[in-house]
């Protein structure tokens, strides 16, 4: 990396800077407000609720930043658990029954891809109707009651700990996010991503296989989806049909707050995982502030307007 | 002598470190059309965005009619009469010409539209450009690049506009529409109207205006009267230099038949055959429209082949898709480098290398891409200040020498180029012709479209001429005219 002076870059730095700063400013006035928020336990605790919605993030920011969304992201968590925890019940093993589930992700996530790019359909519209078509199948398998998982194996997936103190979740979001941003920085399939959505066309005519690329970019939006399924089904002890809703607006917020634009070819990954901790530090600095719930939503929702509003380019 | 509509004094303008305008002096005097003229990045749209509104400069004065004007914003520019006809056009494709005229400033009766005022009022204005035969209930999107461009002047002057600011206004023109234009710009010539002309087609400034002003690297190097001026001047005022040549001259070294084209349909395109060896330039000629872009499409794979056969150093082939043609050997350097050449949120090197990037087993080599990348860069004089720099920071001539290089990476057999140096300054096109011949010369197999005779009787050995899809000439380029191209062009015989 060169050190000269570039100012496009500078300002593309600043700006992304931004979710940064305000990451540290919130910490630094939650720290100030509530003696209970800079504890270990209480920031472990934020970081294990923030690892769910942050590995959906992941996978959204490549399907943001190659012009898309994927709106199913909550259903496909939700039946993916579902499974998972119903293969369990049935007698089947950890292996297979996450192995499954996170097939199923896979394959529900190319399905999306299929429809977005040989089906031709906006993604928007694609992934809504999968995401309802999802959530009816999702309830049909669980006839609407919750699977308990009585494996106590699979629950330290999500409830266990390294040396007794960081939460299992935690470290699967670091190492997510060290293989995305490698898939995003270091291969050509991130390259490509990249490209697709900042011009398509060009994209195309440079040979870029686009459809293969959607496959796989909303294959690896599903994956990912299922694997915070498992995580989630595995903490909570049991599968249910309404889990995971909403979810997909968390994971978008996190993506847009870190920086990455909802137009495509623009983004980092980093921004992402920051934007998911801001949306989760501000939840429980509101919480130990002891703001009423109504109120959490209001503060969210203006502080993702803000941050798009300081984003918005000229 | 009557007073200047516009007088701009000692403009200067600076983006961060970048000085943009350091002194620059304009005048346009009533009833004359003013061409502005410079290389690429030399000031000219910069100078043009401080005259409506825009940008503000950072010194020097602003006069209109004799009088301090302060123009600070595009409603400022509209007030004192100043309109810009840009190079995109800004009217909506799915609104009727009447909507597009009165956007903004619709006509009402009882707070409704009044639609019959506007449709009257849109006959009147659309007559002053000629066009009374336009129906203003038709939509945009039905006509053709020259009538909206008519439109637009119809909106400009509707608004009392008496200096008209074009950039490059025929740029996608076919000729009959370029003569109509320059009838109606002589026309509101004489009824007083000031226009600036902003081109790179020195035959048209010469044809049309009254004085050229140039500028280069954002200073102001003079203004001229076009009577008596001569050619080689004006080129030498804008790159500072004399050029060698306008087209430089290559070595034939034709080698055997390396693309055979039988008998292709598909589209518009009807039974066109050729033969293109390696080391040839073959010019395709032809107006808008005569399928020309569309044959390219279909070599390239991106068009479905209907009938017909494409033979690549004798194999058959039938590419489906850019992908596959890629891999056949083909490279495409298509017209419109901003749609479909660059991905402009991408920096320089992201972009050469996006045919091919260097890679094992799918991670990429970082190193081996900068060796490329700027190996290519030196090659192709791609003046950037490194193999960072996002490509939209890039000049028009910068960018579609990034646009060549991203194929040259890949070494193509058949390097197709569709308008190679449209929107390209005159030092620019001078070094992409170069690289056009270098490539000949090193063999690579080259289809150039383009809509400039000059550059394809003077770059090609061949000329394939098209007509409404087919093929209506096969010319040999040494000793062929201007007039035979046109006259095969036009269907003629």
């Amino acid at each position: 990396m060169t050190l000269q002076l570039n100012w496009s870059r500078a300002a593309t730095l600043l700006q992304r800077l931004g979710s940064v700063i305000g990451l540290v400013l919130l910490f630094i006035v939650l720290s100030i407000m509530s003696p209970d928020f800079l504890t270990t336990g209480n920031l472990l605790t934020v970081l294990r609720q923030v690892s769910i919605n942050a590995l959906i993030a992941l996978g959204m920011t490549f399907v943001i930043l190659s012009g898309g969304i994927d709106l199913s992201v909550g259903a496909i968590l939700a039946l993916t658990g579902a499974v998972t925890a119903g293969l369990m019940a049935a007698g089947h093993g950890i292996v297979l029954a996450a192995g499954a589930g996170l097939l199923l992700g896979l394959v529900l996530g190319v399905i999306n891809g299929a429809l977005v790019s040989w089906g031709r359909v906006a993604p928007f519209i694609a992934t809504l109707g999968t995401l309802t078509l999802l959530r009816g199948v999702t309830l049909s398998y669980t006839q609407g009651s919750p699977i308990p998982v009585t494996n106590s194996s699979f629950a330290l997936l999500g409830g266990g700990y390294v040396a007794n103190l960081i939460p299992l979740p935690v470290i699967w979001m670091f190492i997510a996010f060290a293989v995305c941003g490698f898939l995003l920085r270091g291969t050509v399939f991130g390259r490509h991503v990249v490209a697709i959505g900042g011009n398509e066309e060009a994209a195309r005519l440079s040979g870029v296989r686009i459809a293969p690329m959607k496959l796989a970019i909303y294959g690896l939006s599903g994956l990912l989806s299922a694997f915070a399924g498992i995580v989630l089904t595995s903490r909570l002890y049991s599968a249910q049909a309404t889990a995971g809703t909403g979810y997909e607006l968390d994971a978008i917020a996190a993506v847009v707050l870190g920086g990455t634009s909802l137009a495509g070819g623009r983004g980092w990954l980093f921004g992402t995982l920051v934007g998911a901790l801001l949306l989760g530090f501000l939840n429980n600095g509101l919480n130990l502030l002891g703001v009423s719930s109504f109120y959490q939503q209001i503060v969210k929702g203006i502080v993702i307007l803000i941050a798009v509003l300081l984003d918005r380019r000229q | 002598m009557s007073t200047p509509l516009v007088t701009m004094r000692d403009i200067h303008k600076a983006f961060g470190p970048v000085k943009v305008l350091e002194g620059v002096d304009f005048e346009l005097l009533p009833g004359e059309v003013h061409a502005l003229m410079g290389e690429n990045g030399a000031g000219k749209s910069t100078l043009m965005k401080i005259l409506t509104g825009i940008y503000a400069p950072d010194s020097g004065t602003v006069e209109v009619d004799g009088k301090p004007a302060t123009i600070a914003t595009p409603a400022d520019a509209e007030k004192y009469g100043i309109a810009i006809i840009h190079q995109e056009l800004n009217l909506i494709p799915a609104l009727t010409v009447a909507d597009n005229l009165f956007l903004g400033r619709e006509i009402q009766r009882f707070g409704l539209l009044d639609h019959r005022a506007m449709a009257k009022r849109a006959m009147e204005w659309l007559a002053r450009v000629g066009m009374e035969r336009l129906d203003p209930g038709t939509k945009i999107e039905h006509l053709s690049v020259g009538q909206q461009q008519m439109v637009e002047i119809a909106r400009a002057l509707g608004q009392n506009a008496r200096v008209l600011i074009m950039d490059e206004p025929t740029a996608a023109l076919t000729e009959h529409e370029t003569n109509v234009l320059f009838k109606l710009i002589r026309d509101l010539r004489e009824q007083g109207t000031g226009i600036v002309y902003v081109s790179h087609r020195m035959e048209e400034i010469f044809a049309l205006c009254d004085r050229i002003s140039i500028l280069r690297d954002g200073k102001f190097v003079g203004t001229r009267p076009v009577p008596g001026l001569a050619f080689d001047e004006v080129v030498k005022m804008m790159v500072g230099r004399t050029l060698d040549a306008r087209f430089p001259t290559r070595t034939p070294n034709i080698g055997a038949v390396r693309l055979k084209v039988d008998h292709v349909t598909g589209g518009i395109v009807q039974d066109v055959s050729f033969e293109l060896h390696a080391g040839e330039v073959l010019g395709v000629a032809g107006l808008l429209g005569a399928g020309r872009t569309e044959m390219a499409r279909l070599l390239f794979g991106l068009d479905k082949l209907e009938s017909g056969q494409v033979t690549l150093d004798g194999k058959v082939i039938t590419p489906k898709s850019p992908n596959e043609a890629i891999h056949a050997g083909f490279g495409f350097v298509t017209e419109d480098r901003k749609a479909q050449g660059l991905v402009l949120d991408m920096s320089l090197r992201e972009n050469v290398s996006l045919p091919r990037v260097p890679a094992h087993a799918g991670l990429v080599d970082r190193p081996a891409e900068k060796t490329q990348t700027r190996g290519l860069m030196e090659a192709l004089k791609i003046r950037a200040r490194d193999s960072e720099i996002d490509v939209r920071a890039l000049s028009g001539g910068n960018q579609q020498k990034v646009v060549l290089a991203k194929w040259l990476a890949l070494k193509p057999r058949v390097l197709i180029l569709d308008e190679p140096t449209r929107g390209v300054d005159v030092g620019g096109k001078a070094e992409i012709y170069h690289i056009i011949n270098q490539l000949a010369e090193q063999g690579v197999a080259i289809l150039m479209i383009s809509s400039e005779l000059p550059e394809v009787l003077a770059m090609s050995d061949r000329i394939l001429v098209m007509h409404e899809g087919r093929e209506t000439g096969l010319l040999d380029a040494h000793g062929a005219t201007q007039e035979a191209v046109m006259t095969a062009a036009t269907g003629g015989k």
